[in-house]
């Protein structure tokens, strides 16, 4: 019998339904909070983000439960195989809901100043989570689809959410069309390997494939779903070139969803990648390896240098993200997962370090928005220092991690992706890497300059309620106690790591 | 007489994509930008079900679930459209532009 009529003749058991909690309670919350948004009145409507909170604390439970009952090496298969959970889906989960708490606390009062409605942002915030979590916990291929869209579709959603702000409605109608068109042609590449293998299974299709690249491995079709696949992944982490859409999304959406889309989307589109590329389409590393090394050096080169002339700062962050893609692709170029491991831990590592520095990051900008002032423009943050020395601190310690100078979390993120490269031999990237970091620190300390060297353009101080204040010391803590006691994180990473691989995926049954 | 087999409906798939890949690429006209790529995913679910003939259920459910996520993504696509419409009054993509580097 086949997987599909299997599923048509037995039913779920409670064990499924136990590894997928974290996705049902987040479904379930984001659906209450929709109900509870129509029965509070106007002046109340930003208590929907206490059952927001409420609900990723309930799934990281779900998650920690998870974690508590997986064998020592090994995966737990739910569904029929579509779910598994492992180290690395279990990584993923709580860099999620990290990522989506923090979000949410720097989005309060934003929504306030915007006057736009708060349940529904925090519903779709929780429905997104839910989508990254079938990319990163996805065996199949149609599960692994459908978590992309759904994340996708509500990030258009988010991208878009002040209807009346011509920026916001630019944004969306951007990345809607950029994004549907990427999902498009990665559809058909995931259409061309169903019809190779005879199944959308990863570890079917990566035993398949096997076999096929052996045989020949430069049958065309082959070749046209790997490209057709790897251009939809690399435009969901805009790399480049895929990357054009990437600044004026992140310009035009609101701060904090720039902020939510430039760690947790991307952290969950390094899932798939790490997913598709290491397990699935592992046969085909010869092949895809030139691909990533030609994206690597264009991402890098691209963010960099168009960082240097940024004079919004979301603009400036926005680019510098994509170099940041660039770095982890090295890592991936370095590490197949079998001799070397060192490049997906520092992978895994560096998208924990960035979730945190780079959110903490839009959290200050996030702060500056007052009304009439839109904060993202270079002008707005100077001389933060007089008007909000703690903020303007805090910055600095955001910025210098995103350069990656010690003792901050971000030199160990990079130290580990540049460690892999020259274990692996590739010395050449390595200096270019190095070299790029450099142009890196010179447009961070330029906004830095700005905030503790410039006159102040603007009056009055960023107004930071507790919740804002929250997000700030959590960002801020962890990205320095990540950079002085890194063992405990490089663990976790470690042990995200030791599945990733052709040999992690097991058997389903 | 000419035998329809597999090959011919993923013949028909590729020129329906690249169909709605040039189209994309080329119009100007975000309506119909949106309409070439609910044709480049007509075409992927023509390929899953041609080859849904060789393999069984799985490409058909496949097929389903894409389907319902082109709805979906027209569903959010139009909603932003018209929002967009109501601030700007165009759906020309060259009149998309207030935000550069």
């Amino acid at each position: 019998m086949t997987p599909v009529a299997m599923m048509l003749f037995a039913p779920f058991t409670a064990a499924d339904y136990r590894l997928g909690a974290p996705l049902i309670v987040l479904t379930l919350f984001s659906l209450g909070i929709l109900c509870l948004d129509l029965f509070l009145p106007a002046r109340h409507k930003h208590y929907c983000s206490i059952p927001a909170l409420l609900g990723l604390g309930v799934a990281a439970y779900g998650t920690w439960k998870i974690q508590q009952v997986l064998p020592a090496s090994g995966a737990l298969y739910a569904f029929f195989g579509t779910l598994v959970l492992d180290p690395m889906s279990v990584y993923f989960f709580y860099l999620f809901l990290a990522g989506a708490a923090v979000s949410v606390l720097i989005s309060i009062r934003y929504l306030e100043v915007e006057r736009e409605s708060h349940g529904e942002f925090y519903a779709l915030i929780l429905f997104a989570v839910t989508g990254m979590m079938c990319m990163a916990a996805g065996a199949d291929f149609v599960l692994i689809f459908i978590g992309l869209e759904l994340m996708a579709i509500t990030t258009y959603i988010l991208a878009g959410f002040l209807r009346g702000n011509k920026r916001s409605n630019e944004a969306a109608l951007k990345y809607l069309l950029l994004g549907a068109f990427s999902s498009a042609i990665f559809a058909y590449g995931l259409s061309l390997f169903y019809g190779l293998t005879g199944s959308t299974n990863l570890a079917e299709v990566g035993a398949s494939l096997a076999r096929r690249a052996a045989t020949e491995p430069r049958n065309p079709i082959m070749l046209l779903a790997l490209l057709t696949t790897m251009t939809g992944m690399l435009f969901k982490i805009a790399a480049a070139p895929f990357h054009m859409w990437a600044p004026d999304v992140y310009e035009g959406s609101p701060t904090s969803v720039t902020g939510f889309m430039s760690v947790s989307v991307k952290a969950a589109g390094w899932a798939l990648i790490l997913r598709v590329l290491l397990c699935g389409l592992y046969p085909l590393r010869v092949q895809y390896v030139p691909v990533l090394v030609f994206a690597a050096i264009m991402t890098l080169t691209t963010g960099n240098l168009a960082a240097i002339t940024q004079t919004n700062t979301k603009r400036l962050l926005a680019y510098s993200s994509i170099a940041h893609v660039g770095y982890m692709l090295l890592g991936l170029i370095a590490s197949d997962g079998v001799a070397n491991r060192t490049g997906i831990r520092g992978i895994l590592f560096y998208l924990l370090v960035y979730t945190f520095m780079n959110l903490g990051a839009f959290a200050v900008l996030t702060s500056l928005r007052r009304r009439n002032i839109l904060g993202d423009d270079i002008d707005d943050i100077a001389g933060l220092v007089q008007r909000a020395p703690v903020e303007a601190i805090l910055m600095l310690v955001f910025l210098l991690s995103l350069a990656g100078i010690p003792p901050f979390a971000g030199f160990y993120g990079k130290y580990f992706i540049f460690l892999s490269l020259i274990e692996t031999g590739h010395y050449l990237l390595a200096g270019v890497a190095v070299l790029y970091s450099v142009v890196a620190a010179y447009y961070y300390l330029r906004v830095a300059n700005a905030m503790f060297m410039r006159k102040p353009q603007g009056e009055g101080a960023p107004v930071t309620p507790p919740a804002m204040n929250l997000a700030l010391w959590i960002t801020a803590a962890a990205t320095v106690l990540i950079g002085i006691f890194p063992n405990i994180f490089i663990q976790a990473a470690n042990w995200a790591g030791t599945l990733i691989g052709p040999t992690g995926v097991a058997q389903i049954r | 007489m000419l035998e329809i087999g597999t090959l011919h409906y993923l013949m028909v798939a590729a020129i329906l994509f690249l169909i709605g890949l040039i189209g994309v690429i080329t119009r100007r006209n975000v309506v119909i930008i949106f309409m070439c790529i609910e044709l480049m995913l007509s075409a992927v679910n023509l390929n899953l079900l041609a080859f849904s003939r060789l393999y069984g259920l799985h490409g058909q459910v496949f097929a389903l679930f894409i389907a319902a996520d082109a709805a979906a993504e027209a569903a959010v696509g139009l909603g932003i459209l018209i929002a967009f419409f109501r601030n700007r009054t165009t759906v020309n993509m060259d009149e998309v532009d207030l935000l550069k580097g």
